[in-house]
C-alpha cells in the first residue's frame, strides 16, 4: 500500500482541494471545485501481472470525459476498481473528496458512482420499470411492515415510486415499455434501459462502458444526444468507455487514453487525435518511423 | 371414501412439504446455495414450541410465537456465521458446510434434550370436519395445514412481486453483481431470505409435529430431504414450483403408502423425482436451460 494522501478533513459543502494532479484536465466551469472523482496512482495486480498502473486521473463535477483504448487494455478494469468490484492494490480512489477505500460496491452506489456494464446486465424477468425501481431502491424508503400490511404510508410511498420511476422512464421516451420484461425489448433500448437505471439511483458520476456498442448511426446520435442531456438536467459527470472514436472525440472534454495498463496521453480531442503515441498504440509502428 | 381420504392426508402432507420447499427454493434462488441444514430448522421449531407448550405451559399461539422468531434469528445467525464467510467460495466448500450445520445442530439438540422421542402436544383441536354422512374425516390439523399453506403461498408472493425488499431480492437473484452495483445491499438481502426461510421452517415444525406427533433430534432430516426433493422436482428457484412439487410429493407419498405398500413409499417418492428430471432437468416449472455460446 503506497502512502495514503493527506486531505483536510471537511463537513458539509466541500471546500477547497489540496494539490490536484497538475496535468488534469477539467473543464474550466468546474476549475476551483473538488472533482468528483480523482485517481491517484491507482494499480491493481492480478497474479503478479499489472493490469492497471498509475493510472491518475480527475473528472471534474459537470465534466464528460472519456477513457480510450486498445482492447485488453484495462478499461473495464478501471470501471471495476472505481466502483470497489475489484480491491486495488495500490492508490487513491478519492470520490467528491472522499476515500472510497474499503466500502462494498453497493456503498461506492450509493456515495455517488454508478454504472452501465459493456455486456448488457439488465433484470431480464423484472419489468422494465421494476428495474429502474431497482435504481431507486435506495431513495424511497419504506417498511416491510408497511408494504405487507398494504397502510396508507405503503401506497404513497409504491405511488411516489412509481412516478418517479415513470418520470426517468419518459425523460428516455421509454414510458411506454413500462411494463414489458426488460429481457424483451430491442437492443437499443436494452443499452437505455441500462442508463436510466444507473442514473435511477441518483449519480455524482455516470460510469458508461461502452454504450455505443452495437448501435447503428441513428442510435448513436440519439446516444450523444441524451449523454448530453444527463449532463444539463442532471448537472452531473460522465465517464465513458467507448471505441467509437467520432462519438468519444464529438462529446468529451478530456480524453485519457489507456494502453497496457497505463495512460499513454491525456487531453483535449484535439490533443489526443494528433498525439503521435495514440495513433502508434491504435495503429501500430508505421515503418521508416524510429 | 378411502380414495378422498387418502386425497385429504396427501394434500395436507403436501401443504408441509411445499412450506419447507419454500425455503430450500428461496435460499438457492437468490444464495445459490443448497441450504441442507433447512431441514433441522424444522426439528428446531418443534423443540422451541413444544418446551413453551409443555415446560412453560404457555398457549399454542405463544408456542407459535416463540418458535418462529427462535427459528428467524437461528437462520439469520447461522447464515452470518456459517455461509457469509463462504460468500466466493466455491460452491461445494458452501454445500459441505451446510451438512456441517445440519450435523451440529442434530447433535445440539441431541444434547439439549436427548434421544428420547417426545410425544409432541395437540396445538389445535375445534373437532373435525365430517362429510358424506361421517364417511370422510377431516382433521382440524389437516384443515389448519392447508389453510396455512394457502395464506404463506399468497403472503409470499405479494411480497416478492410487490414490495421493495422483494424486488430486491428478485434482482439479487438474477445477477447479484449488477443488483449490488445499483446500490442493493447483498447481505442484507440474503439475511432477510434466510430470515423468511427459517421462519417459515418453523411454522411447518408445528404443522408436521402436529400431524405426527413424535419429535426426535432426526424429525427433520426425512422431511427435509423429501421438501428438498420437493423444491426440485418443482423447479428450484421458483415459488409456485415449491408448491407443484410440494403437492405432488405429498400426495404421492400418502397414495404409495395407501395402496403399495409403507417400505416402498419413500422409494417412490425418489422415482418420482428421478423420471421428473429425466424429462424436465430444470424441474417442471424452471426455466430452461439456456447454454451460453
Amino acid at each position: 500500500m503506497s502512502a495514503r494522501f493527506h486531505l483536510p478533513s471537511f463537513k458539509g459543502e466541500p471546500t477547497k482541494m489540496v494539490d490536484m494532479p497538475s496535468d488534469a484536465i477539467i473543464p474550466e466551469r468546474d476549475l476551483g471545485k473538488v472533482p468528483v472523482l480523482e485517481c491517484r496512482h491507482l494499480g491493481i495486480d492480478f497474479g503478479g501481472l499489472s493490469a492497471v498502473d498509475d493510472f491518475n486521473v480527475a473528472i471534474g463535477r459537470t465534466e464528460i470525459a472519456g477513457l480510450i483504448g486498445p482492447n485488453g487494455a484495462g478499461k473495464t478494469t478501471v470501471f471495476n476498481l472505481l466502483t470497489n468490484v475489484y480491491q486495488p492494490t495500490r492508490g487513491t480512489i478519492l470520490l467528491d473528496g472522499k476515500d472510497t477505500a474499503g466500502m462494498s460496491p453497493d456503498q461506492v452506489n450509493r456515495a455517488g458512482i454508478a454504472r452501465t456494464f459493456q455486456n448488457i446486465r439488465l433484470f431480464d424477468t423484472l419489468t422494465v420499470e421494476e428495474n429502474v425501481m431497482i435504481g431507486l431502491h435506495n431513495e424511497v424508503r419504506e417498511g416491510m411492515w408497511s408494504s405487507m400490511l398494504r397502510l396508507p404510508t405503503h401506497f404513497s410511498a409504491e405511488r411516489r415510486f412509481h412516478e418517479r420511476a415513470l418520470e426517468l422512464l419518459d425523460f428516455f421516451g421509454m414510458a411506454d415499455f413500462a411494463d414489458m420484461p426488460a429481457g424483451s425489448l430491442p437492443y437499443g433500448a436494452q443499452r437505455r434501459l441500462e442508463i436510466v437505471r444507473a442514473l435511477a439511483t441518483n449519480p455524482k458520476l455516470l460510469l458508461l462502458d461502452e454504450p455505443a456498442a452495437g448501435m447503428n448511426p441513428a442510435e448513436t446520435a440519439e446516444l450523444t444526444e441524451n449523454i448530453h442531456r444527463i449532463r444539463e438536467e442532471f448537472e452531473i459527470a460522465v465517464l465513458l468507455i467507448e471505441h467509437d472514436m467520432s462519438l468519444v472525440m464529438e462529446i468529451c472534454e478530456g480524453i485519457a487514453v489507456l494502453n497496457y495498463g497505463r495512460i499513454i496521453a491525456k487531453g483535449t480531442p484535439e490533443e489526443i487525435q494528433s498525439n503521435p503515441e495514440v495513433i502508434e498504440a491504435y495503429l501500430g509502428k508505421q515503418e521508416g518511423d524510429e | 371414501m378411502g380414495f378422498l381420504a387418502n386425497l385429504v392426508n396427501g394434500v395436507s402432507l403436501g401443504s408441509v412439504y411445499a412450506i419447507i420447499a419454500l425455503g430450500y427454493t428461496m435460499v438457492y434462488g437468490i444464495a445459490k446455495m443448497l441450504n441442507f441444514a433447512h431441514g433441522d430448522v424444522i426439528m428446531v421449531g418443534g423443540y422451541l414450541c413444544y418446551c413453551t407448550l409443555v415446560y412453560l405451559g404457555l398457549s399454542p399461539i405463544i408456542g407459535l410465537v416463540v418458535c418462529v422468531a427462535g427459528c428467524t434469528v437461528l437462520g439469520v445467525v447461522v447464515e452470518r456465521l456459517a455461509y457469509k464467510p463462504l460468500r466466493d467460495a466455491p460452491s461445494l466448500d458452501v454445500l459441505i458446510t451446510a451438512i456441517g450445520v445440519s450435523y451440529f445442530l442434530q447433535n445440539a439438540a441431541l444434547l439439549i434434550w436427548g434421544s428420547d422421542p417426545k410425544s409432541f402436544p395437540q396445538m389445535v383441536d375445534f373437532g373435525s370436519l365430517r362429510l358424506f354422512g361421517g364417511q370422510l374425516i377431516i382433521s382440524s390439523t389437516a384443515i389448519v395445514t392447508v389453510l396455512a399453506n394457502i395464506v404463506i403461498m399468497v403472503g409470499l408472493t405479494l411480497f416478492i412481486n410487490k414490495t421493495k425488499m422483494g424486488k430486491a431480492m428478485r434482482a439479487c437473484s438474477e445477477d447479484r453483481g449488477a443488483a449490488q452495483l445499483m446500490g442493493i445491499n447483498v447481505n442484507s438481502t440474503i439475511s432477510l431470505t434466510f430470515a423468511i426461510g427459517s421462519g417459515l421452517a418453523a411454522i411447518a415444525g408445528v404443522l408436521l409435529c402436529s400431524s405426527y406427533p413424535t419429535l426426535m433430534p432426526t424429525t427433520g432430516a426425512m422431511p427435509g430431504i423429501k421438501a428438498f426433493t420437493a423444491a426440485v422436482v418443482g423447479g428450484i428457484g421458483s415459488i409456485p414450483g415449491a408448491l407443484l412439487g410440494g403437492l405432488m410429493l405429498g400426495v404421492v407419498e400418502i397414495f404409495a403408502k395407501a395402496y403399495i405398500g409403507t417400505q416402498f413409499s419413500d422409494a417412490i417418492v425418489f422415482a418420482v423425482l428421478i423420471v421428473v428430471l429425466l424429462v424436465r432437468p430444470t424441474g417442471l416449472l424452471g426455466k430452461p436451460m439456456t447454454e451460453k455460446v
